[in-house]
């Protein structure tokens, strides 16, 4: 694997800083009532898309589940326009019919933003199948949460998977809480990833608050599914600091062991990292934060200004 | 006493069979559990077994001859030998003098129909003919058509209807799929929303509820929420609605429930000519298609357009 560039420190501190300082704007929007409906924030699991990101080629493939937001960011997609989707603009990823829950840029290969907990595991078992079709050497990541680990077509897709050898990434975003049930009191058995052992698919666990551990695993998995030798499963363990959703007061956990994991800070894991090889000094990632504060106060600003849809949409794109 | 062996009913929908090859001979012994016959339903060749013992006393059709009626004599077996003459050709000529008046007429009138029934057969082709002759053109076509379902390639169909296609375009386009509806379904939804063209055949519609999620809210319900970005050009096609005494869980008809569906059309072909022309359309349209082909009209033949190009528009 290559090493990192100082260009790729910054990008990946940056573009983790960019994901948390948009959802805690996205937060103060919902409590202003400008973003409506459901609205799940990735705050706490920055390394996990941004550690991937760094190891995807163009033309890979990305599916993923209804904690979508920092998805889309680390794709390097328009947080202007990721906003405008959030609060129900036309100019919206999905023209304002999608929201939070349902954004994609077929463009830039990202199908979704899937709102059915499990659904998005054989869609981009589906993706990566026709990858293969094509022979384009490319790949299909599938972010799973660890609530999905439970569903049953999860697993009709792993079958499916290592039964046609696909080029199929599966990325278990383990974030320790299915909505409000633990893992421990939803999963029977320990380390999700096993579960593809029963099909025959490798996988491994991942130290998620740490993007560089992100990077060389996803890194590793990657070019083994690229190689034709079929899926492979990442098993992330990560945290979220806020609730499932903005109606969520997390009472289920204590505060001392969101603390815990506050103290291991993913940004402040890479902030560490480039003062420590002096790649940047404290005073210029500060300007780094600074930017990006009023970057996503500014796209805050666009979506607010952009027009909502006009009635007639309700018609539209139900057919091609 | 001489027994009947009728044309057996092998599966719910049979109505007629064709039959394939005799393993027995006039005059041969034959025991109850030995092969007699190979009979072709309109699913499958099947094996026919003896059930009662005795002496073959006189094959009614020959090999080769189609659309026998089921229940019809196919066979008469004797409980006791009628000669003892070792010479196969006497035993035959001795089995014909001692036919009775009654046999000879039901032979001629069985050869009658028999002759009918080829002249229909070279201007007319079943329902599943035409459903499949049209899923190989358009494969043909375009290569983005692929067909998966349980039992589509190596088994043939489990209603005949996939019958050559593994033999024609191979196993990559043509996939066995284990019996996985929602993983399948799933699985042929991204690979639409991906560029390809499935056609997913369910083995009934009855097991379509084991994909429902990805059927409507995965099929139908993408293009609107990404805004019209991401479209699921895909067929959903097998037998629905009435069965023959197959109960509640396998005789059912998903019609009204698909049609209530924003975002799916729904489709339910009556003869030969419009299953062609509706199932092209089908395969062609942009957006997801249910096409609801019916059990008990698999069979029926009709005239068919044979331009490739031929679809018939819908609504």
């Amino acid at each position: 694997m290559k090493k990192l560039s100082k260009i790729d420190h910054l990008k990946i501190y940056s573009n983790m800083l960019k994901i948390r300082r948009f959802e805690e704007r996205s937060s103060q929007l919902y409590g202003m009532g400008h973003i409506g409906g459901f609205c799940h924030l990735y705050i706490g699991q920055e390394a996990v898309v941004v550690g991937v990101l760094m190891t995807i080629k163009k033309n890979d493939s990305v599916v993923t589940t209804y904690r979508d937001h920092g998805h889309m960011i680390a794709r390097g997609l328009d947080v202007k326009r990721i906003m405008s989707e959030l609060t129900g603009r036309a100019n919206g990823y999905s023209a304002g019919k999608g929201g939070s829950m349902h954004m994609f840029s077929k463009e830039n290969n990202f199908y979704g933003g899937h709102g059915i907990v499990g659904a998005q595991v054989p869609i981009g078992t589906g993706i990566a199948f026709t990858h293969k079709y094509n022979s384009d050497k490319n790949i299909c990541r599938t972010y799973i949460g660890d609530g999905a680990m439970n569903n049953g077509q999860v697993f009709e897709a792993f079958n499916l998977a290592a039964l046609w050898k696909l080029p199929s990434l599966y990325i278990i975003e383990n974030n320790k809480y299915g909505m409000g049930t633990s893992v421990d009191r939803a999963a029977a058995g320990s380390d999700l990833y096993k579960r593809g052992e029963a099909f025959g698919i490798k996988g491994e666990i991942v130290d998620g608050m740490n993007v560089y551990s992100v990077i060389k695993a996803a890194n590793k998995a990657g070019e083994y599914v690229r190689s034709g030798k079929g899926p492979y499963i990442l098993e992330v363990q990560t945290y979220r600091y806020r609730g499932h959703s903005m109606s969520d007061p997390a009472k289920y956990r204590t505060k001392a062991e969101l603390e815990k994991y506050k103290n291991s800070d993913p940004i402040e894991v890479v902030k560490n990292e480039i003062i420590k090889k002096k790649i940047a000094s404290n005073k210029e990632l500060e300007k780094i934060g600074k930017e990006i504060i009023e970057e996503v106060k500014s796209a805050a600003d666009f979506a607010l200004e952009s027009n909502f849809p006009e009635n007639k949409e309700l018609y539209t794109d139900v057919y091609l | 006493m001489t027994i009947e062996i009728l044309m057996p009913a092998l599966s719910p929908t049979m109505t007629e069979g064709n039959l394939t090859k005799w393993l027995v001979s006039e005059g041969q012994e034959v025991k109850a559990g030995d092969i007699i016959a190979e009979i072709e339903t309109d699913k499958a060749t099947m094996e026919v077994e003896a059930v009662d013992e005795g002496f073959v006393e006189k094959l009614l059709f020959k090999e080769g001859d189609v659309n026998i009626p089921v229940n019809k004599p196919i066979a008469l077996i004797s409980g006791e030998q009628k000669t003892k003459s070792k010479n196969i050709k006497d035993e035959i000529e001795l089995g014909e003098k001692q036919e009775s008046k009654e046999i000879k007429e039901l032979n001629q009138s069985q050869d009658q129909q028999v002759k009918e029934d080829v002249i229909i057969d070279n201007e007319h082709i079943s329902m599943r003919e035409a459903i499949r002759d049209t899923i190989a053109e358009e494969m043909r076509k375009d290569k983005k058509v692929f067909i998966l379902g349980e039992e589509v390639a190596e088994y043939q169909g489990a209603y005949k209807v996939t019958q050559g296609l593994l033999e024609e375009f191979g196993e990559k386009r043509v996939i066995d799929t284990p019996i996985s509806e929602q993983g399948f379904t799933g699985l042929a939804v991204g690979a639409a929303f991906k560029g390809l063209t499935p056609i997913v055949e369910f083995m009934t519609f009855n097991f379509s509820m084991q994909a429902i999620d990805q059927i409507i809210n995965s099929a139908a319900k993408t293009l609107y929420m990404s805004g019209g970005q991401i479209n699921c050009p895909i067929v959903f096609r097998g037998p629905n609605g009435a069965a023959s005494q197959v109960a509640a869980q396998h005789s059912q008809d998903f019609s009204s429930w698909y049609s209530h569906v924003p975002g799916l059309k729904v489709l339910a072909p009556s003869t030969p000519l419009n299953a062609k022309g509706l199932l092209r359309a089908a395969i062609r349209d942009p957006n997801p298609v249910i096409f609801l082909e019916n059990e008990i009209l698999y069979g029926l033949k009709g005239e068919v357009s044979y331009d490739d190009d031929f679809t018939i528009p819908f609504g």
